[in-house]
């Protein structure tokens, strides 16, 4: 090892839900030396742009929204001494033996960690994946970044909104436009019944007389500097086309939601083997990989429907390091 | 009184910036004109960003032969702009004994030309230098000359050399009327504004044809041929080792794998003749025909592999390029029907250009002094880690990663901006950020932020690629988003 390498416990790769959760547990669990690093300049993660309600229903039995939920971590993280932060460190390497390469404004640091749990998140699935052929006009808006733009800088993507495939981002993001006073012409998914919560179609689309259309696809992109219209097919049960069923929906905005994907480009540096379908660790068990000492929680190891069984699950990968140190007997 | 250049370029393509740096080693004054927001933004940011040996070429052509000495000097060009170009080296494959003498043809025709290193490889060389290739590929001519580069990074940078030695570059300057009157060229913009020049230079890519009619010129028309492109992810970058090109057609040199500056592969392009200048939509066609048509080159490239796609569309005006200086118009010269390989031959196209203007009354006298080096702009993300540590630790904010995909920085959104970056498009040619596997979905805030900040600009007027290309909506209170990354102010 080098010598200006720091060693800790536990380390853990990212501070939203999961790495706060998985944090907490592993101190609960007498790690007395836990480092969280953080990518960004907040802790929360994903939850600092989802200002709806809805979270907590299980863990607090309380209705909150996003940033309130994460509150509740970031100030019990605080009453823990055994856990420092260290936000806007962005870990950019790792090794098989658990060295991490982090990135800071003003420095490069090296870390050794005993235990390492990577709770990096997901990112969505892009229109460029399905692929949508077409134009490529301003206006196509990754739905997630629909709502940072309006939950977290303020400001209005567009006014005549297409969403594409019928997540709950989508289902959200929906609503959120409607709210926002613009109209929301369609949901569009391909499969015969909606991805997302059953609560979430009907408060953010029958609520709000949004139009579904289930086993329809979009085809089409059109607009040369921004997005004009698409345009929009019925499918089959085995999703080919219906010929003569296609129409067009006039729009500014095009809001794609058409699934996530965990982020484990470091573990794959490493080598730990992926499952190249989901991007998820082939993994003995839950929040494991096939390397001693190294876990994965929240969505970077499955993708979850709700950020309370982000937690659940997150509290027992705190509980596996903090294990795993004991048999190294730390 | 206005100001009178010597030399007005009509065109911010690589053809129009060549022309424009290749000038500026004299002691003239040149002034380029481009209709967008932003250099690149036409033919020359979407195609393959091969720089071809001469290969497939007619053996006589004036795009072979510019092809040939373009390929040559653009090794000389990329170390001095500090572009990066790889020699790869491509292989022609054949499937069939029948089509043997079909290669041995062009291997003849390129041989004429003067490409260098052509040889013959056979099944057995093909297994050892390009394992994933189809095993029933027959034999290859092999040309190792072949090379890549970003293509829209060398138009950047041509251009900022060229503003370094003293051209100007006015952008959002559609070029709308031409006049001649006293020897001197009047140009007219849509927004009003009118340059004067001695001579005139016509390197409006697809819009060639519309430009010289504004001369009255109306012999030229450019017939464009769309090329679908589909971008693979970069965990396929050792795909090949090499260019894969099938047999040449008629219109075009086939469907190909490529490898591009930036590690992705690519597949493509397809050709397909429009009528529409501004048609750039790919199609499940194109798609559907490129993956048939690599999948019998390369069998194990997958739909899935797909992380992005475009289409360009070629400037075609017949068989040739037009490289002519227009005796009924004096002072004005033809660079137009840049069809491939303009890219490769643009070098050999604006040495032909200065010719030509010599040989019609420009006189050339070089500068005592020129500038023939620029110097690279700083990516994290080609650095060694040990030598990006060093950086970070000298300019703090080249460790604040914005691009958390593709590794980009603050400070590199910022270089780029100070470098002439006003789009978000402008940035991700430059930096690479937002072109990575989750296409902005993290960065484009913070990106818009940089922008605004830098550019004094509101966010409602920062564009994916100027102007009706606005990412959000005017009418709303934009407190949130002005209170922060600011700048000390
Ligand atoms: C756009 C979007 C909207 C969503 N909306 C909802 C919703 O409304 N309701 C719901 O229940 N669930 C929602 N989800 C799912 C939600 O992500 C999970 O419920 C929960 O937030 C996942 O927690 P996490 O900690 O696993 O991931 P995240 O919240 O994504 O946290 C991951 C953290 O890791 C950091 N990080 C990543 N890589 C690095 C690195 N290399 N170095 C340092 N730090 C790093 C990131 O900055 C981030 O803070 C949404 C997801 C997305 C993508
Ligand atoms: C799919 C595809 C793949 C290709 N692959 C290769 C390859 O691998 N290798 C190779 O060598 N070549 C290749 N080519 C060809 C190469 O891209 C072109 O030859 C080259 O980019 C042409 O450059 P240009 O400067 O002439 O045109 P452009 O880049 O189009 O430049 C012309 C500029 O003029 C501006 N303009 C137009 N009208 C006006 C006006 N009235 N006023 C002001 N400005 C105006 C336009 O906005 C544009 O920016 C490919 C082309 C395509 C389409």
């Amino acid at each position: 090892m080098k010598n200006n390498t720091v060693q800790h416990d536990c380390i853990i790769v990212g501070g939203g839900p999961a790495g706060m959760a998985a944090a907490l547990e592993a101190a609960a669990q007498g790690v007395k030396d836990i480092l969280l690093l953080e990518r960004d300049q907040y802790l929360g993660g994903i939850l600092n742009q989802c200002i709806h309600t809805g979270f907590g229903l299980h863990q607090f039995q309380a209705d909150l929204t996003g940033p309130e939920f994460s509150a509740r971590y970031i100030q019990r993280l605080h009453e823990t001494p055994q856990i420092r932060v260290s936000l806007q460190t962005f870990v950019v390497r790792l090794t098989p033996d658990k060295i991490l390469t982090c990135i800071k404004p003003g420095r490069m640091l090296t870390l050794a960690a005993k235990a390492l749990i990577l709770c990096t998140g997901c990112r969505e699935r892009t229109r460029e994946m399905i692929p949508i052929p077409g134009t490529r006009p301003a206006g196509v808006f990754p739905a997630g970044l629909a709502q940072k733009l309006i939950n977290m800088e303020g400001l209005l993507p567009g006014k005549e909104v297409v969403v594409i495939g019928s997540g709950d981002i989508g289902l959200i993001m929906a609503r959120r436009f409607s709210l926002e006073g613009a109209r929301v012409r369609a949901v569009i998914e391909i499969l015969p019944q909606s991805r997302g919560l059953a609560r979430n179609v009907v408060q953010c689309l029958e609520d709000f007389d949004i139009p579904l259309y289930l086993q329809h696809r979009v085809a089409c992109l059109y607009g040369r500097q921004r997005v004009e219209k698409v345009k929009v097919v019925r499918v089959d049960d085995s999703l080919r086309d219906l010929p003569g069923t296609a129409f067009f929906l006039p729009c500014d905005t095009v809001l794609v939601s058409v699934g996530l994907i965990p982020e484990n480009e470091l573990i794959e540096m490493a080598g730990v083997p992926l499952d190249p379908r989901t991007n998820t660790p082939v993994s003995p068990g839950i929040n494991q990989t096939s390397f001693p000492g190294l876990f994965v929680s929240g969505n970077a190891f499955r993708i979850y429907d709700l950020v309370d069984s982000v937690v659940r699950d997150s509290a027992c990968a705190g509980r596996q390091a903090a294990e795993y140190l004991r048999g190294l007997g730390t | 009184m206005k100001k009178t250049y010597d030399v007005i370029i009509i065109g911010g393509g690589v053809v129009g910036t060549s022309i424009a740096r290749e000038l500026s080693r004299f002691t003239l004054s040149v002034a380029l004109l481009e209709k967008e927001a932003e250099l690149a933004f036409g033919v020359s940011k979407s195609n393959s960003g091969i720089i071809h040996p001469g290969t497939q070429n007619p053996p006589f052509s004036l795009k072979g032969r510019l092809c040939v000495e373009g390929n040559r000097l653009m090794r000389t060009w990329a170390r001095e702009l500090g572009v990066h170009f790889v020699e790869v080296g491509e292989c022609i494959l054949i499937f069939e004994e029948k089509e043997r003498a079909a290669l041995l043809q062009i291997k003849a025709d390129a041989e004429s030309l003067g490409v260098p290193g052509l040889r013959l490889v056979d099944r057995a060389w093909l297994r050892d230098h390009e394992p994933n290739v189809n095993p029933e590929a027959l034999a290859a001519l092999y040309a190792p000359s072949a090379g890549i580069i970003s293509p829209y990074r060398l138009v950047y940078d041509l251009a900022e050399n060229a503003v370094r030695n003293g051209a100007e570059i006015f952008l959002e300057q559609k070029v709308v009327s031409l006049r001649k009157e006293n020897n001197l060229f009047w140009v007219g913009t849509e927004s009003g504004e009118s340059f004067q020049s001695r001579f005139l230079i016509n390197a409006a890519g697809l819009f060639a044809d519309e430009v010289a009619r504004l001369a009255g010129i109306h012999d030229i028309t450019i017939r464009p041929r769309k090329g679908e492109e589909y971008l693979l992810d970069k965990k396929r970058e050792n795909l090949t080792r090499h260019l894969l090109f099938p047999l040449p057609t008629k219109t075009s040199k086939g469907i190909l794998v490529i490898k591009t500056a930036d590690g992705n592969p690519m597949v493509g392009p397809t050709a397909r003749p429009t009528d529409d200048k501004e048609d750039l939509a790919t199609t499940d066609q194109g798609l559907q025909e490129v993956l048939a048509a690599v999948q019998k080159m390369v069998p194990s490239i997958r739909r899935e592999d797909i992380i992005a796609y475009f289409a360009g569309l070629r400037p075609v005006a017949g068989d040739d390029f037009i490289l002519r200086h227009e005796h009924g118009v004096p002072g004005m010269i033809q660079a137009a029907g840049m069809q491939s390989p303009g890219l490769t031959a643009a070098p050999a196209v604006a040495r032909c250009v200065c010719s030509l203007l010599a040989k019609n009354g420009l006189a050339l006298r070089r500068k005592w002094f020129f500038h023939r080096h620029r110097k690279a702009a700083r990516h994290l993300f080609t650095l060694p880690l040990g030598q990006a540590g060093k950086l970070i630790r000298r300019h703090p904010p080249y460790g604040d990663i914005v691009c958390r995909c593709e590794m980009v920085s603050a400070q590199e959104v910022r270089d780029a901006v100070h470098r002439g970056a006003r789009t978000l498009d402008g940035i991700k040619f430059r930096t690479r950020a937002q072109a990575g596997r989750c296409h902005g979905g993290f960065c484009t805030t913070r990106i818009m932020k940089i922008l605004a900040a830098e550019l004094n600009l509101p966010p409602e007027k920062i564009s994916k690629r100027g102007p009706g290309s606005e990412i959000v909506m005017a009418d709303r209170d934009t407190g949130v988003f002005e209170a922060k990354d600011q700048h000390e102010e």
